[in-house]
């Protein structure tokens, strides 16, 4: 029971990690933008994040948790906006091919990450790793307590910082706005068919722009708890946020565009990365080929959707293709 | 109506529109004022963090990229292996298949060559060996390529997903590999393979251990490019990638042009592989590709195809990366100042792409006066 509910929460806190990156970037993509540097744009997130608290723990022998936490959230939303922000005025203002700009972006921001996460010390003139302790302790404290009213239930649901619980608000509140507002409508029509919401009057160029900086920024939110909840407040040079934002990626499809299908798949996709740890008798070896198992499922729901030609599991129609009004 | 008509009496400040045709210098002039504008702004960023002449760091970076014969020979060693996967790439572009999958392709050729110099080391010798792992990485590497092609004709699954999501399953394949093969036991890493006997080792050629790479990889580029331009699969390939019911109509099988185009896309890459393993750094680790096989994505794009034109792009990212690894050694930063610095190259480069292909015209008063 005590191993079920340990992988549950290991589970949970992975999934959080990349939900908030598929919920973002099933948000871009809803408005035809496929945008690949999702992990770029999480290491982005994360990055500021670390770099914004950094200077305020550092210059304030007592830092306020609330403050700590409000610079955390500011900086990676707005770090991550600007990610999401490079890479609209470069696909949509100048029509670069998506797929290419998106690893161009993680080329960029994965140094840029890694190098502030590298030398930020050396050139704020310390020594040793970066650590904001206040801040990752801040975001991973749990909101409700342990009161033990429900027993094995309080561990697996409400162990966990708020951040976990926010991931799943954002998942629901990007669906109702994209299923039941007016404006989620027509940011449907632009990734569908973008010429025709254009006739219809609505601002394709707008659209897609607030689409990818806003869902930039929240995929960037996964970056943020990484760095403070996963790592606990230091830089993890090994470049595992990448690995992530990728998966988040894998996330988006497997749930087929559906942000509440992608809360249950964030999960599932954290259980079967962590399966390794928990099954005993595996060797060293054995654990890598267990370690495949989230990108084997992925594959498999890739081809079994290709393989319904079901209409509301496929992508947004536009998804990937450059808009150009004076094209046909 | 009536602001409809307010805005129709007005031009807009900036109208973009479609250029039919640029003249080739003028298209590599905007081109080279997009890189020079980059290298400022790199060269502004440089001076931020470590105060200092900008020219003289560019001077480093040269330093670092060719300062002495070794570095030089490293720097056409890693510039090889990236325009050997471009090569790779380039039949599969030209298909319009996003073959995002390089990464994983290289990994697999270089897990196979990897096993042949460990397990036929005894049996096999030097030449004939590294003729056993070429081939061998070319088939693994076509094996990779050849799943998203097969579901991509058969079912018309998304390539780009697929292929991704196939690099993560290669990088775990390698680390069990790597876990299989690890020498000494406990280290996580294979080591350099047959240490003494250098067997499938690359032979010095005139006195160089890179000579074979280079010839390997100018071979892969000629036959290519008169692959892709002069024979009949090349025609194919390229009216796949225009339009598949062009091809149907002209009753081109497109889906056996995907496959076979997959497959000998992901055996190149799997040759590349082999040529890390064999010609560079004699042992395998999942970062072996380390990223190149993306960066190969965005040479192969900028290239337009042309097998030719990726030679001096691959030249000036293994430059840029060289060099600023030497930056960042000098003043103590981290590596990863030379992934920043292409990155925001690379935009550069990718969005000067639209002053070649759009018109911009800006509202003139004469023109107004006139028509009105």
């Amino acid at each position: 029971m005590t191993q079920i509910i340990s992988l549950f929460q290991a589970a949970v806190v992975f999934g959080t990690v990349i939900l908030f990156g598929a919920v973002g970037e099933i948000l871009t993509e809803k408005a035809g933008n496929l945008n690949l540097g999702v992990p770029g744009i999480m290491y982005l997130g994360g990055i500021a994040s670390l770099i914004g608290v950094f200077f305020y723990e550092m210059n304030n022998p007592n830092p306020i948790p609330a403050v700590c936490l409000l610079i955390a959230l500011v900086c990676a939303l707005v770090a991550a906006a600007i990610g999401g922000l490079i890479f609209s005025f470069l696909t949509i203002t100048l029509r670069t091919n998506q797929n290419v700009t998106g690893l161009a972006l993680n080329i960029f921001a994965g140094g840029f990450a890694n190098f502030f996460g590298g030398s930020l010390n050396k050139l704020a003139g310390g020594v040793g790793q970066i650590s904001v302790a206040t801040t990752s302790a801040a975001v991973r404290k749990t909101i409700m307590g342990s009161n033990n009213w429900a027993g094995p239930f309080d561990d697996m649901l409400l162990s966990y910082g708020f951040m976990v619980y926010l991931a799943i608000i954002c998942a629901i509140g990007i669906k109702w706005f994209i299923n039941r507002t007016s404006i989620g409508l027509n940011l449907r029509a632009v990734g569908e068919n973008p010429a025709t919401a254009d006739a219809a009057g609505i601002n394709v160029t707008k659209y897609k722009y607030l689409a990818t900086c806003i869902g930039g920024a929240i995929s960037g939110l996964g970056g943020l708890y990484y760095v403070m909840d996963y790592m606990k407040g230091t830089w993890d040079s090994a470049g595992a946020i990448e690995g992530l934002g990728w998966l988040a990626l894998a996330l988006v499809i497997f749930a087929s565009w559906k942000p509440l299908r992608a809360i249950w798949g964030a999960y599932l996709f954290g259980a079967l990365s962590w399966a390794y740890f928990y099954i005993p008798g595996l060797t060293r070896r054995s654990m890598e080929l267990f370690k495949m198992l989230p990108y084997v499922a992925t594959l498999i729901v890739l081809v079994v959707v290709a393989m319904q030609r079901s209409r509301e599991n496929q992508p947004p129609a536009g998804l990937g293709l450059p808009y150009f009004r004076e094209e046909r | 109506m009536k602001t409809i008509q307010k805005k129709e009496s007005r031009e807009p400040l900036l109208r973009i529109s479609k250029r039919d045709y640029m003249p080739t210098w003028q298209a590599l002039g905007v081109r080279l004022i997009g890189l020079v504008i980059a290298l400022v702004i790199c060269a502004i960023i440089i001076y931020a963090i470590v105060k200092l002449n900008p020219l003289k760091v560019y001077g480093a970076m040269f330093v670092g990229a060719f300062g002495t014969s070794k570095r030089m020979w490293v720097t056409i060693r890693d510039t090889m292996m990236l325009l050997c996967i471009a090569v790779g790439l380039a039949p599969a572009f030209k298909m319009k298949f996003w073959n995002i999958g390089a990464e994983g392709q290289v990994l697999m050729g270089g897990v196979v060559a990897a096993g042949c110099m460990i397990y036929l080391d005894t049996y096999v010798p030097t030449i004939p060996l590294i003729v056993i792992m070429f081939i061998g990485g070319a088939i693994a590497g076509g094996l990779w390529g050849w799943a998203p092609g097969f579901f991509k004709a058969k079912w018309n699954t998304n390539e780009t997903l697929f292929t991704l999501m196939m690099n993560y399953i290669a990088i775990q394949l390698t680390s069990y590999f790597v876990a299989l093969w690890e020498n000494p036991f406990g280290s996580n890493s294979v080591g350099v393979i047959n240490p003494n006997t250098r067997i499938g080792w690359f032979p010095h050629i005139f006195g160089q251990m890179y000579t074979l790479n280079v010839i390997i990889v100018a071979i892969l580029v000629v036959a290519m490019y008169i692959y892709l331009n002069y024979s009949k699969h090349g025609f194919e390939i390229a009216v796949v990638g225009d339009s598949e019911n062009t091809a149907r109509y002209a009753a081109i099988d497109v889906k056996k042009v995907i496959v076979r185009t997959m497959v000998l896309s992901g055996a190149v890459c799997g040759i590349a592989g082999a040529l890390a393993v064999a010609g560079a750094s004699h042992t395998i680790s999942t970062s072996t590709a380390g990223g190149q096989g993306f960066t190969a994505i965005i040479v192969a794009w900028l290239a337009k195809f042309n097998t030719f034109a990726m030679v001096p792009i691959s030249a000036l990212l293994v430059f840029l990366s060289k060099g600023s690894m030497e930056i960042a050694s000098r003043y103590n930063l981290s590596d990863y100042v030379s992934s920043m610095i292409t990155g925001i190259i690379l935009f550069f480069i990718l969005g000067s792409e639209f002053f070649i292909r759009f018109n911009l015209k800006f509202r003139s008063k004469k023109k107004e006066a006139s028509e009105s």
